[in-house]
Formats: structure tokens, C-alpha cells, sequence
């Protein structure tokens, strides 16, 4: 077996077990609609993962996304109010804004050869600012294409709804595990997580990779934004605070090594589920504070963090 | 001739790395690549690999001129190198190393099946058959290194530069790639192999050229020359001066450290070992007998579980690496690079560094006082440097080492623990590193010294400790030390007393 995939087997694992634990109190959990909300309350963190799943593969991370998906909404909401375009026109400005903005930082972290960590947080701190100079209050979002992306979904046996933002998510997943596993430039990005130089020695072009990871964390930021003003109605400038760390954490939980270089995209649609599932257990039980997801995912990501470690030592005695 | 080089010139602030140099590389040769550090080898190689622009002269590869910008470009030219250091990523799986920037694609996709299916061929053809879906951190370093060679290959297909790729592999391993080697190069091949091992050179190339100071000193047909030559060639100078290091003077001096029945679960068996003062005592032994494990057990990186040590003054806590120093306890690690070497700081910064976190960070030592102590040892011990300011990391491998060992020095300790003091040091500095070890313990140091060369052990050591299995099993003192004495010990046959 290739110790690789152990933290995601160990992923898979831990998400069987409490679906399982949660099951055998709650059999109503199992039911499609359950299943079905599960898939779209976490749509934008999902997507927004993806993006998140591939810079820290190369090795980086990227503290700007919670932000880009609160300026993507009040942008949105902004121009439907003010502008006669059409949400679709709204759509593709934004996603090339925001791609361009991710690509800017990618540059920017590639040649001044800057911690990702300090230029996505400066990208982080622009991004939120740019959305209040749009609209300090919430801007609810009236136009009827939203109302229909809204209630697009298809009926699934048990009259759970698969709606078109979850399925859109699970899209975005099959996209990127296209990417990550079967592209050249998805070897590049493990190849630059893995190390940077012998990256280089190699024939990794590292700028164009790190501009395109960026760029491509962006793309996802302002899709997960507007899959988030879709889910809301509205656009809110203080929306998704810390959405980034949450999107960190289902990374790390689904088995991705924090320092880059190994881990799966699938396990970070995993990981998002768990999260996802907290909350509904959660939820069901009813007495539980909701703070208890915090804790809980806490839990995990210790646990998570320690069995990579675990791992590592082990490899390395090999 | 496949490659040609013609008065190739690079110069650096303050040096001419390399001065008019001409080199032919012809298909189907070996061609050995010899010098001391800061010959100019390292500058050559990366000339020919695109890392340095050249400055003067001009380099034609089958006829045609060449002037490689990266090494990218270099390697499409037909030029691959593989480094000392596995220059390849351990997280990819052997098939994605072997393969990358050249997968099988189908539909602008990876079409993992063939890419496996060839990388499973290529490395056939090296005599390999392993899972090439494995991570190629899980395999052997030998293994990493032909896997490296069989990309190089691949990829480039002209000549292949190998930059002491046998430095971090044992002897079976060297065979292996060695054979690897000679098939490339019957299969047409120009190899260029750099390596400080002159047995290896004698075993391997069929033409040799020499560099001192930047400059080619010779270049023939190996066959024929005798080792003496080459050694003269590379050092320019009588070679008595590099042999002769005083013997040892075996008078025995009362212990001024004991350490007894110190040991480790799983690492170290209990042993007993009594230092003298201005002693210098050998550890040998295989590589995984216990040898460094003996050295961190008495620095405390990973302290004793047993047993105790003294001096006259009583028991010494020995559990931390911090409490070895304050005990007068120092150590120049084996891993020069990641555990000796602060590479980004300067030569001074370096050499304060042990004094400095001793004194505490509160208390800065003044700058002047710094520069003294850099410019002393710089000069005591002969560290060629252009300044004290010059990052440590620019600096070749013998010069390093020397400045850590000045780091010690600066802290006045009374027991020093080396380990393969002159691992990946050419001949030149090696002589004169073990000439500064017999001379550091005239002033009182004890010296605890690790080391896989026995001639070198013999050289400097008034003792020698034998380990084999994680124990130690001799200790030869005296007239008793002897390479062949050494060697039947560690083998485990007519012990020693």
C-alpha cells in the first residue's frame, strides 16, 4: 500500500464511522434530503477548497479567499442593482477579476520570491476593503435569474433536492481532480510542493505554476462566490469571515500535508463533508451548542496533524 | 570530439573561478574530472549546465556552438546532470521523476498507463524492476541515483555530468551504478564524472583531466598513470606535505572524563569509555554500527538511558545538547549542510554563533570583538574566504567545515566530538583538517572522532574503538592501532584486545 494514501484512507475512515455513529442515532440522517442539504450548504466551502487543495499542494496557502467570496457577493449584488447587465455578463466579469486578482498575487509571491502567507493576507485585507467601498450594508439580490438558479434542483428518491449548487460543487471536484492527478501542470504543482529547486533542476517552469495555482484559487474564490450569493439571496461585505481557515482546515482534515507536496483532492471533498456532517449531527441533536462544530473539527485537525506527523516519522525510519 | 570547450572563462567578484580552460568530451568515454575544492569543477559543470552564463570562450556540442541559459535548455541540448544530492522529488512516484515534462498524453491528458508502461521499460534497460508507482523516497538512495542517471538519459541523451554521485552510497550501491555507467558508455555515451574517491576514478574513467586554481592542469588517457601522478597533478605540490601528519605521541594521560555504562535501548549498547586529556580517540566501524549514535547519546540529542559520566569535578548532566555544552562538550555533526551550517549567514555569524547563544541574546557581543574572533580563526585555520562576510554557504565543503570547527574552538571546550570531519573534502584541505586536529589537542582538547576512512583514523588517533551491531566490540591502543587491525575487528574475526 502506498503510504501516501494513508491519511486518506484515514479520512475516508473517520467519515464512514461518524456517518455510521450518526446513522445509529439518527436514522433520518442517511436520507437523501439530508444528503441533499449536505451537499448544497457546503457548496461554497467545497469549491473554494478545491482552489484552497491545489496552492497548498504546491506548498503555499492562500488567506485571500474568504474575503474574494465576500467582495464576489456584494459585487454581484451591487451591479444586478445598479447595472441593466444580466447576472450571466456579472458572472464572467467577476470570475475574471477575480482570477486576475489570484494570478497578481501568484506573480507576485513567484518573482519578489515573497511568503504566500504575507501576500495573500495583504490580498486577504484588499479584498474586504474593496467589498465595503461597494456596499457597506447588505444587498439583497432581487433579479428573477436568481430565483431560478435558486430553485433549480432535481427531485431525488425520498424527495431530497439535489440542487444545481451542489451538483455544481461535485463538478468542480471531478474538475480538479482532473487536474491535480492527470495534468502536467497538476505534477508541477506536487513537484514544486515536494521542493522548489529540484523542482526547477527538473524543468518545472516555476513562475507560470505558481501564477496559475493563484490564479486558478481565485477562479474558485469568485465561483464559491457566487454559488454563496445564490445560497444567501444577498451580498454582504462581512460575510465568510474565515471561510480561508475553514477551507485549511477541510484540506488538512482530507489528508493534504500542510507543508505541500502530498494528498488527494478527493480527500478534500471528504474532508468538507465531515465538517458538513458536524454541523448536521449537530443540528439534529438540538441541545448542543453550535460552538460544539468548532471544538469538534478542532478535534479533528489535531488528530489529523498528528497523524501525518506519525507518518512521516514512520517513513522516515522506513 | 561530441563536446569542446574553448578557453572557457567565468569570473566572479574578486576570482577567475575559471581561466581559459579547454576540455574535450568524446562519445564513449568517461572522462574523470578532478581537482581540489575551488578547482573550478563545480563553476565548469554549472557552465556546461546553463546554471552560470559563461564569460569568455566558446563550448560547441556535435559541431554545432551552444550557450545554455537554464538548465532546461541545456538538458534539451543533450546535456544532463545528475548531482551528489538526489536532484529529483522524493512525494512524486518513480514513473512521474522518470517521466515529467515528457508523459504519454492522450486527449491533453496523462495517460497514466503508458507512462507507467514506459517508465517500467526505461528502467529495465538499467536492470531495475520495481513498482514505479511507489513514492521514489520509498526506494534507496542507489536506487534515486539510477533513476536520476535513466531520466538524465532520456531526456538529454549526449552527455551525462555526474557530480560525485557516488558520495552518500556504500560500496555494493557504487558497483551498482557503476555498471549502470559503463553500459551507457559502451552504448555511446559521453559521461563526465566528477568524484573525489581516486579508486573510483582509477575503477571507472578512461580519460582524466585535472584543474587547480581555475586553470587545467592536464588531460590524459588514464591508462598508464599512476596514482601519484594525479595526486601531484591535483595538488601542485610535494606530496610528503600532505601525508606526513605527526604521529600520534601515545603517552597516556589520566582520564579526565569517564563515562560509564552509558547506553540507549535500541541504539546504543551500555558502554564504558574514558577520555584523556589532549587525547584523541577514534570511533570505527561500519555505517549503522553505532558510531554517530555514540556521538548524540554523549552530546545528549538523544541522551543515555543508562550509566553515567564524570569528570573530577563529579557527574555531568549530559541530557540536552545545552547541558553537554555547558558541560565544555562540542560537536560537528556529519550532516554539514543541515545540521553544521547556518548556510545564509556569514563566516563570522557562524563562528559566533556557539559563543553568542552561550553568553544569551541579551548580552550582543560587541561587533569588534566579533570581527577579531572571524578574522583570527579565518586566519589560524586557514579558511579561504575573500571576507568574514561572505555567506557561509559560498564557501567550499573543507572551508566550511573548518569554520565550524572555529565555532567550537571559539567556545574553549575541553572535549570535541567530530563526525567524518573530512566527509566530501578533497584531498588537499583533508590533510590539512586532520593536520588541525592533531594540533588542536597540544593545547589539552580531547577529541572524539568518527570516521569511515581507517587510514585516516590511524593517523590521528592515540585509540581506536571498534562498534559493530550498535556495540562496542575493540578498542586498539597504541602501536595496536593498524588499518588491518581496525578491519579484522570490524569484520569480527581475531578480536582485538
Amino acid at each position: 500500500m502506498n503510504a501516501r494514501a494513508l491519511p486518506l484512507y484515514a479520512t475516508i475512515l473517520i467519515f464512514v464511522a461518524a456517518y455510521a455513529l450518526a446513522y445509529s442515532q439518527f436514522p433520518n440522517i442517511l436520507s437523501t434530503r439530508v444528503i441533499g442539504n449536505l451537499l448544497t450548504d457546503n457548496a461554497y466551502l467545497g469549491i473554494v477548497a478545491v482552489g484552497m487543495t491545489l496552492v497548498i499542494l504546491s506548498g503555499g496557502i492562500d488567506l485571500s479567499v474568504g474575503a474574494v467570496i465576500a467582495f464576489s457577493g456584494v459585487f454581484i449584488a451591487v451591479m444586478l442593482r445598479d447595472t441593466g447587465l444580466h447576472p450571466l455578463a456579472v458572472f464572467a466579469i467577476l470570475l475574471m477579476l477575480t482570477t486576475a486578482f489570484g494570478a497578481a498575487m501568484g506573480f507576485l509571491i513567484d518573482r519578489l520570491a515573497m511568503p504566500a502567507f504575507i501576500v495573500t493576507l495583504a490580498g486577504m485585507f484588499l479584498a474586504r476593503g474593496a467589498a465595503y467601498l461597494l456596499s457597506v450594508q447588505s444587498v439583497p439580490i432581487t433579479h428573477p435569474f436568481f430565483g431560478q438558479l435558486q430553485s433549480a434542483y432535481v427531485l431525488m428518491p425520498g424527495k431530497g433536492r439535489l440542487t444545481l449548487i451542489g451538483v455544481l460543487m461535485l463538478a468542480v471536484f471531478a474538475v480538479g481532480m482532473v487536474i491535480a492527478h492527470r495534468t502536467r501542470f497538476g505534477t508541477s504543482v506536487y513537484a514544486l510542493g515536494g521542493g522548489a529547486q529540484t523542482a526547477r533542476l527538473m524543468g518545472v517552469p516555476q513562475g507560470r505554476t505558481t501564477v496559475l495555482v493563484y490564479g486558478f484559487s481565485g477562479l474558485m474564490a469568485g465561483l464559491s462566490g457566487i454559488v454563496f450569493a445564490v445560497y444567501t439571496g444577498s451580498g454582504y461585505s462581512l460575510a465568510t469571515v474565515g471561510t480561508e481557515l475553514t477551507a485549511i482546515a477541510a484540506v488538512v482534515i482530507g489528508g493534504t500535508l500542510l507543508s505541500g507536496g502530498s494528498g488527494y483532492m478527493f480527500g478534500t471533498l471528504v474532508g468538507v463533508l465531515t465538517m458538513g456532517l458536524i454541523q448536521t449531527y449537530i443540528v439534529f441533536d438540538g441541545t448542543l451548542s453550535s460552538w460544539w462544530t468548532k471544538i469538534v473539527i478542532g478535534l479533528l485537525l489535531l488528530v489529523f496533524i498528528l497523524l501525518q506527523k506519525g507518518l512521516l516519522t514512520l517513513s522516515a525510519r522506513r | 570530439m561530441l563536446l569542446s570547450i574553448r578557453s572557457l572563462t567565468k569570473v566572479f567578484p574578486g576570482t577567475r573561478a575559471l581561466d581559459d580552460v579547454d576540455l574535450d568530451i568524446a562519445a564513449g568515454q568517461v572522462h574523470a574530472l578532478l581537482g581540489e575544492n575551488g578547482a573550478g569543477k563545480s563553476t565548469l559543470i554549472k557552465c556546461l549546465t546553463g546554471a552560470y552564463r559563461r564569460d569568455g570562450g566558446t563550448v560547441t556540442l556535435d559541431g554545432a556552438p551552444i550557450d545554455p541559459r537554464s538548465t532546461l535548455q541545456a538538458q534539451e541540448l543533450g546535456i544532463g546532470t545528475v548531482y551528489q544530492e538526489v536532484n529529483l522529488l522524493p512525494n512524486l512516484t518513480v514513473a512521474q521523476n522518470l517521466m515529467f515534462g515528457h508523459e504519454p498524453r492522450r486527449f491533453g491528458l496523462i495517460d497514466t498507463r503508458a507512462m507507467r508502461a514506459q517508465a517500467r521499460e526505461t528502467l529495465a534497460r538499467y536492470g531495475l524492476d520495481i513498482d514505479v508507482d511507489r513514492d521514489l523516497g520509498r526506494y534507496s538512495v542507489a536506487i534515486q541515483q539510477i533513476v536520476a542517471i535513466a531520466r538524465a538519459v532520456r531526456i538529454s541523451g549526449k552527455v551525462l555530468i555526474l557530480d560525485e554521485p557516488t558520495a552518500s552510497l556504500d560500496k555494493a550501491e557504487v558497483r551498482m551504478v557503476f555498471d549502470v555507467l559503463r553500459s551507457l558508455r559502451d552504448q555511446g555515451m559521453a559521461i563526465v564524472f566528477v568524484s573525489h574517491f581516486l579508486d573510483q576514478v582509477f575503477d571507472l574513467a578512461d580519460q582524466v583531466t585535472i584543474l587547480r586554481n581555475g586553470r587545467r592542469v592536464a588531460s590524459q588517457p588514464i591508462a598508464g598513470l599512476d596514482r601519484m601522478t594525479l595526486v601531484e597533478q591535483m595538488l601542485g605540490r610535494a606530496l610528503e606535505d600532505v601525508v606526513a601528519i605527526p604521529a600520534a605521541d601515545a603517552a597516556p594521560t589520566a582520564p579526565i572524563l569517564r563515562f560509564q555504562g552509558m547506553g540507549r535501548a535500541g541504539t546504543i549498547q551500555p558502554f564504558d569509555l574514558d577520555v584523556g586529556a589532549g587525547e584523541v580517540v577514534g570511533l570505527a566501524g561500519l555505517l549503522g554500527s553505532g558510531r554517530t549514535e555514540t556521538a548524540e547519546l554523549l552530546f545528549g540529542i538523544r541522551p543515555a538511558q543508562t550509566g553515567t559520566a564524570r569528570d573530577d569535578a563529579g557527574p555531568i548532566d549530559l541530557r540536552t545538547p545545552r547541558a553537554a555544552i555547558a558541560a565544555g562538550f562540542g560537536f560537528a555533526p556529519e550532516d554539514r549542510k543541515t545540521d553544521g551550517i547556518v548556510a545564509d549567514l556569514s563566516i563570522r555569524e557562524n563562528i559566533i554563533l556557539g559563543l553568542q547563544a552561550r553568553r544569551g541574546w541579551a548580552r550582543p557581543i560587541p561587533r569588534a570583538e566579533q570581527n577579531r574572533l572571524a578574522d583570527d580563526y579565518i586566519r589560524q585555520l586557514d579558511i579561504r574566504t575573500s571576507g568574514r562576510e561572505k555567506p557561509i554557504g559560498e564557501l567550499s565543503g573543507g572551508n566550511q567545515q573548518k569554520a565550524v570547527l572555529a565555532r567550537w574552538l571559539a567556545m574553549n571546550p575541553r572535549f570535541l566530538i567530530l563526525d567524518e570531519p573530512t566527509r566530501g573534502i578533497d584531498v588537499g584541505a583533508h590533510a590539512q583538517i586532520l593536520r588541525l586536529i592533531r594540533d588542536l589537542t597540544q593545547g589539552g582538547l580531547s577529541l572524539l572522532i568518527i570516521s569511515s576512512e581507517l587510514d585516516e583514523l590511524v593517523a590521528v588517533a592515540d585509540r581506536v574503538i571498534v562498534l559493530r551491531d550498535r556495540a562496542h566490540v575493540a578498542e586498539l591502543t597504541g602501536g595496536a592501532v593498524g588499518a588491518d587491525a581496525i578491519m579484522r575487528a570490524i569484520a569480527g574475526t581475531g578480536e582485538a584486545a
